[in-house]
């Protein structure tokens, strides 16, 4: 069993390193910092570290203030109260002046799990990728979330940074370096190809496996940064293959299947299939039993696919 | 009106050009909310040509105090006030709401030379000003940052949860500056949604209150320097004004809240400011 890590817990160690590493980084947070993991900055740096209590509207409000300061400000909560909670605060004071907050969601997606629906953030990158000026990023592990925690901080704009509790094993060693925009090939294949993101990486990369066994190879695209999304490497990454597919812990509508099709349909050359939750809200239950239920394993991903290649 | 401290003649002689400036603008745009900039001339006027520390060769210099027109619809009056004071050319009046303009409908941080803040959905301002009243103290900087709010904006939850934070910073270099002309786009604040005791809301979220006739000029400059220079927490400034200032057909009539004067009314008015203006 390869090592799991949560990326929330990644994004707590890269946070405290990034303090240290830079001084106008200033982290907010609304009561939730043991969940965030911001805690760890904050008992490093309490002169930089502003808890806002229950008041994300307020909290993101005020970070456009810190950055229209000179100040790159993070902002933590859960994925959902950071996107939905306070979009018009954001659409209006953060994207559209182009100010460079960094908004944090943490326990993103049905892993989330037992604390239900209202909790689980299946709408919020199609949130953010509605703005115009924010860039949506979603590490696939531990490596990836440390290294965008640092890269997002030198984006000249608004970031949403998309974290997980679930624990994700590892699949980049040190040597690998995030770039905000570029999307990573972590498998070849020739007969389909999987474009994912977050946790769905580490799925996608097993049902590849299992697929293999059924004589198919599949190539599998890590695209940790889903806006800004180049047009080139979709193309790239889905030429000559059969069918291509996209596999999220979101919606199927507005997230990355979205952003995928939206390039693809332009050359109406490849199918695309989306895996993703059906236009649902969540439910209560543990996280793998989530996934299973909404094919989401690897499992129901290679089922998905043998149903669509007929 | 080069000098550092214009007498208040001198002042009550701008903030009389400057609602000229907004009928007009308002005028010519053909829309806009003419009755809760006039209500706020004085004030904004005090603030550019007196209070604030600002060099408008160097719109971005981080030393300047900062002012965040929390109700954006307002901006004629803020407009006007940059121009008078030399951010960009008077003739840029001229292009208020226009496709191509720097001068947007709403307050653009991005567009407008001089404007701090990006405004326009109410109830936000006061956060942002916090958010740069806290960088002041992370950076070392002696600034003071001045939002200005309406009486009805404060039925926008967010802005106390922005005096609970500012609060418990305890922010002296914050005020909140309120422009209550008791009046909001559906008719009378008291009416829509009442939001008094206004100054005792204020102190109960741990601010010092001061409450003045907005439109003497006088008295808002010698509060808003006595705040400058002595407060120990974040201040707010209950201005009691009237909506439409100046205009007498303006005057109270929640009407006046977003729409522009027709030719004759524009005539009628800057025919009144202009007697006030030469008076």
């Amino acid at each position: 069993m390869p090592e799991r890590v949560e990326t929330r817990v990644a994004y707590g160690e890269a946070l405290l390193a990034l303090g240290r590493a830079r001084q106008d980084v200033v982290v907010l947070d609304a009561d939730l910092y043991r969940s965030t993991r911001t805690v760890l900055f904050a008992e490093a740096f309490p002169e930089r570290f502003l808890d806002l209590g229950i008041a994300e509207q307020d909290m993101v409000s005020t970070a456009a203030g810190l950055a229209a300061s000179g100040l790159i400000p993070y902002c933590n909560s859960f994925a959902m109260f950071i996107t939905a909670r306070c979009y018009d605060q954001t659409r209006i004071q953060i994207a559209y002046p182009g100010l460079p907050v960094k908004l944090v969601g943490s326990s993103a997606g049905l892993t989330q799990g037992p604390d239900g629906a209202s909790h689980q953030s299946l709408e919020d990158i199609s949130l953010m990728r509605g703005l115009p000026n924010m860039a949506v990023v979603v590490p696939a592990d531990d490596v990836e979330t440390h290294q965008a925690t640092f890269a997002i901080a030198g984006w000249p704009g608004p970031v949403y940074l998309r974290l997980g509790r679930y624990p994700t094993p590892r699949l980049f060693d040190e040597s690998y370096r995030f770039e905000v925009g570029r999307m990573v090939r972590m498998r070849d294949g020739g007969d389909l190809v999987l474009f994912a993101c977050g946790h769905m990486v580490a799925k996608a990369l097993e049902a590849a496996e299992l697929l293999a066994r059924d004589g198919l190879q599949a190539r599998v695209v890590n695209v940790s940064t889903i806006k800004p999304l180049d047009a080139e490497p979709v193309r790239r990454e889905a030429a000559g293959v059969q069918r291509a597919f996209t596999v999220e812990e979101h919606s199927i509508i507005g997230g990355l299947g979205s952003a995928v099709c939206e390039v693809l349909a332009e050359e109406a050359r490849v199918p695309v299939t989306r895996l993703g939750v059906r236009d649902q809200f969540g439910e209560s239950g543990l996280a793998d039993e989530l996934l299973a239920k909404h094919g989401l394993q690897p499992e129901g991903i290679r089922s998905s696919v043998l149903r669509a290649l007929g | 009106m080069d000098s550092d401290t214009p007498a208040f003649g001198d002042l009550e002689r701008m903030a009389a050009t400057i609602r000229c400036d907004i009928v007009q603008m308002i005028h010519r745009a053909g829309a806009g909310h003419p009755g809760g900039a006039l209500s706020a001339a004085d004030l904004v006027t005090a603030l550019y040509f007196r209070v604030m520390r600002l060099d408008p060769r160097n719109p971005s210099w981080p030393a300047r105090d900062r002012f965040i027109l929390s109700k954006g619809h307002a901006c004629p009056v803020l407009y006007a006030a940059l121009a008078r004071r030399g951010y960009f050319p008077l003739s840029e009046l001229d292009t208020l709401r226009q496709l191509g303009s720097r001068l947007q409908g709403h307050p653009d941080m991005l567009k407008t030379p001089g404007i701090d803040m990006t405004a326009g959905s109410l109830g936000q301002g006061l956060s942002a000003g916090l958010g740069m009243a806290l960088a002041a103290r992370v950076r070392g900087l002696d600034i003071h940052v001045y939002v200005l709010l309406g009486d009805g904006e404060v039925q926008e939850g967010q802005v106390w949860e922005a005096a609970m934070a500012a609060s418990k910073w305890q922010t002296a270099n914050l005020v909140a500056l309120l422009d209550c002309n008791r009046l909001q786009n559906d008719g009378e604040v008291a009416g829509i949604m009442p939001v008094e005791p206004l100054a005792a809301k204020w102190r109960a979220f741990g601010w010092e209150v001061r409450e003045i006739d907005g439109h003497n000029m006088r008295e808002i400059v010698e509060t808003l320097e006595e705040v400058r220079d002595h407060a120990v927490r974040p201040t707010a400034i209950l201005a009691h004004t009237i909506k439409g200032c100046g205009v007498s057909f303006m005057e109270n009539v929640p009407g006046w809240h977003g729409r522009a004067p027709n030719d004759e009314e524009a005539e009628q008015a800057l025919c009144e400011l202009r007697r006030r203006l030469n008076g």
